[in-house]
């Protein structure tokens, strides 16, 4: 398995020292070709205005859309999920529009509101270490969307067929349990439609 | 961790940390109004730098160059969603305050305005803003990290247009931390000693090859180029300061200094970007400039 990510700005570094510690192969991602066989692909916390730039410039939103077509796994933190949401606001900007929510940036103040919190979490028996930064919130998901954990009474950690989208970040903890959800979502794609992608 | 100092709480510290993380990989533009800002961000800037001169002209016009006017600051604050951070001279804890008050997202402390302490730098440990402070080498930048700063950049030489300042300072910190990971424990104490820097940053850094805390450029950069050179240096992301607004096309520039950023190791990305650039702004020959008036030795 090998997992591409986004790296045109933000902590895609802290993403790839996770995975690294969980045994997995990453690719940077600064271009479309970078996709061309990975099985998943993160969208790290950063700025989203800078990153949408990129995507949207550069032929990167397309070849992310076509990969999540193909079954391929995606998982935003913070500016990756604003991102992958159908609707952004606060104020509203385009997005790939692969997760049905709707994400209002900067929903929790600036840097001073910026902290470091604890939450129950779907698969996990003890409490899960959420770190906000510049946090984006989550006001609506779709009845396709599952909530995997709350905080202060919003989703923050949701998920939809093989997208995950988490509000804080887990990558700048040393909780591995969300990318290793992650990781399992990457891994039950059917080997055919890896196949045909890749090829 | 271990740089988070006998007075800063951990997760106020791991926030701050947290911050400079995001930024990584961006570029940080300086900007002296609200039109400026939202040029920057348009632009792709990860954040902007609010000021009152641009180093160029602080250069220029002399004086004593102080923190920006908060109505200036509130308008860029309300005018782009990106984060916002302002410069306070060296030592001014009270100026901190104030931005801390206004809620800037980052605080420079910076030797591009006129220091207001010789002595002492601020006890970034008190904040709960994280600061980012400049660095000439090494142990300075430990020296301000052990402090409470956040984020590190080198100093260059601001309001040049010369990146050779800027170079000097990443491969200074380069080279001294590879050369930390390649000694005996019982040769850090020596070194620690000689670098004026604490011996557990140090142990820390010759344990990790990295600095704890993200390692950013700055001071002198003016194109596409010179952003890609320290990132290939070592730079984490880039500040432009009189770069963009001091040159002939800002709109033009400062997205191909954004471009460059990213694509820092394409060279073909990077032709891309020096296509359609007009003037840079005017340079400066370091050796040129009189001792008194360089900015990269104030602060210690």
């Amino acid at each position: 398995m090998k997992i591409g990510i986004l790296a045109v700005q933000g902590d895609f570094e802290a993403h790839a020292a996770m995975l690294a510690r969980l045994g997995v192969a990453t690719a940077l991602v600064r271009t479309p070709a970078d996709l061309d066989g990975c099985d998943g692909l993160i969208l790290p916390g950063g700025e989203s205005t800078t990153q949408l730039q990129f995507l949207e410039e550069e032929g990167l939103a397309e070849r992310i859309r076509r990969f999540a077509a193909e079954g391929g796994a995606l998982f935003g933190t913070c500016a990756g999920t604003i991102l992958l949401a159908r609707e952004v606001q606060n104020p509203a900007q385009s997005s790939l529009g692969l997760l049905d929510a709707t994400v209002l940036r900067n929903a929790y103040g600036r840097q001073i509101a910026s902290a470091v919190v604890s939450g129950a979490c779907q698969g996990k028996s003890g409490p899960l270490e959420m770190v906000f930064i510049r946090g984006p919130v989550i006001e609506r998901v779709g009845a396709g969307v599952e909530v995997l954990a709350e905080y202060a009474g919003k989703p923050v950690l949701a998920r939809q067929g093989r997208i995950l989208a988490a509000t804080f970040h887990p990558e700048l903890t040393a909780d591995t349990t969300v990318h290793e959800l992650f990781l399992q979502l990457a891994a039950s794609r059917e080997p055919a439609a890896a196949a045909a992608a890749n090829q | 961790m271990t740089a988070q100092g006998a007075s800063g709480n951990a997760n106020d510290w791991r926030v701050k940390v947290g911050l400079a993380e995001m930024l990584k990989g961006g570029v940080i533009m300086d900007v002296t109004n609200a039109k400026q800002a939202e040029i920057a961000e348009k632009a792709g800037a990860c954040a902007v730098m609010a000021l009152e001169r641009v180093p160029s002209d602080i250069r220029k016009e002399g004086g004593v160059a102080r923190m920006a006017s908060v109505k200036v600051i509130r308008e860029i604050m309300a005018t782009v969603t990106i984060p916002v951070m302002a410069k306070v001279r060296i030592g001014h804890l009270a100026e901190a305050e104030v931005l801390q008050a206004l809620e800037v997202d980052f605080i420079d402390e910076s030797e591009v305005l006129t220091p207001a302490d010789e002595e002492n730098h601020i006890w970034k440990h008190d904040f709960r803003i994280p600061f980012v402070c400049g660095a000439r080498n090494l142990g300075e930048a430990l020296r301000r990290i052990a402090e409470g700063a956040a984020m590190i950049r080198t100093k260059g030489e601001a309001g040049s247009g010369n990146v050779v300042e800027a170079v000097r300072h990443m491969r200074t910190i380069v080279s001294q931390m590879r050369k930390l990971t390649t000694m005996r424990d019982d040769e850090l104490m020596k070194e620690a000693k000689e670098l004026g820097a604490p011996l557990d940053l140090i142990r820390q850094v010759a344990r990790t090859g990295k600095l704890p805390v993200p390692n950013f450029s700055a001071g002198g950069i003016a194109t596409p180029a010179d952003a890609a050179l320290v990132r290939r240096l070592g730079a984490e992301a880039v500040f432009v300061g009189s770069g963009i607004f001091k040159s002939s096309d800002p709109e033009v520039r400062a997205k191909a200094v954004v471009k460059a950023t990213t694509h820092f190791e394409d060279a073909k990305a990077i032709l891309e970007a020096h296509e359609e650039l007009g003037e840079a702004m005017p340079g400066l020959d370091i050796r040129q400039i009189d001792e008194k008036d360089l900015l990269q030795t104030r602060g210690w």
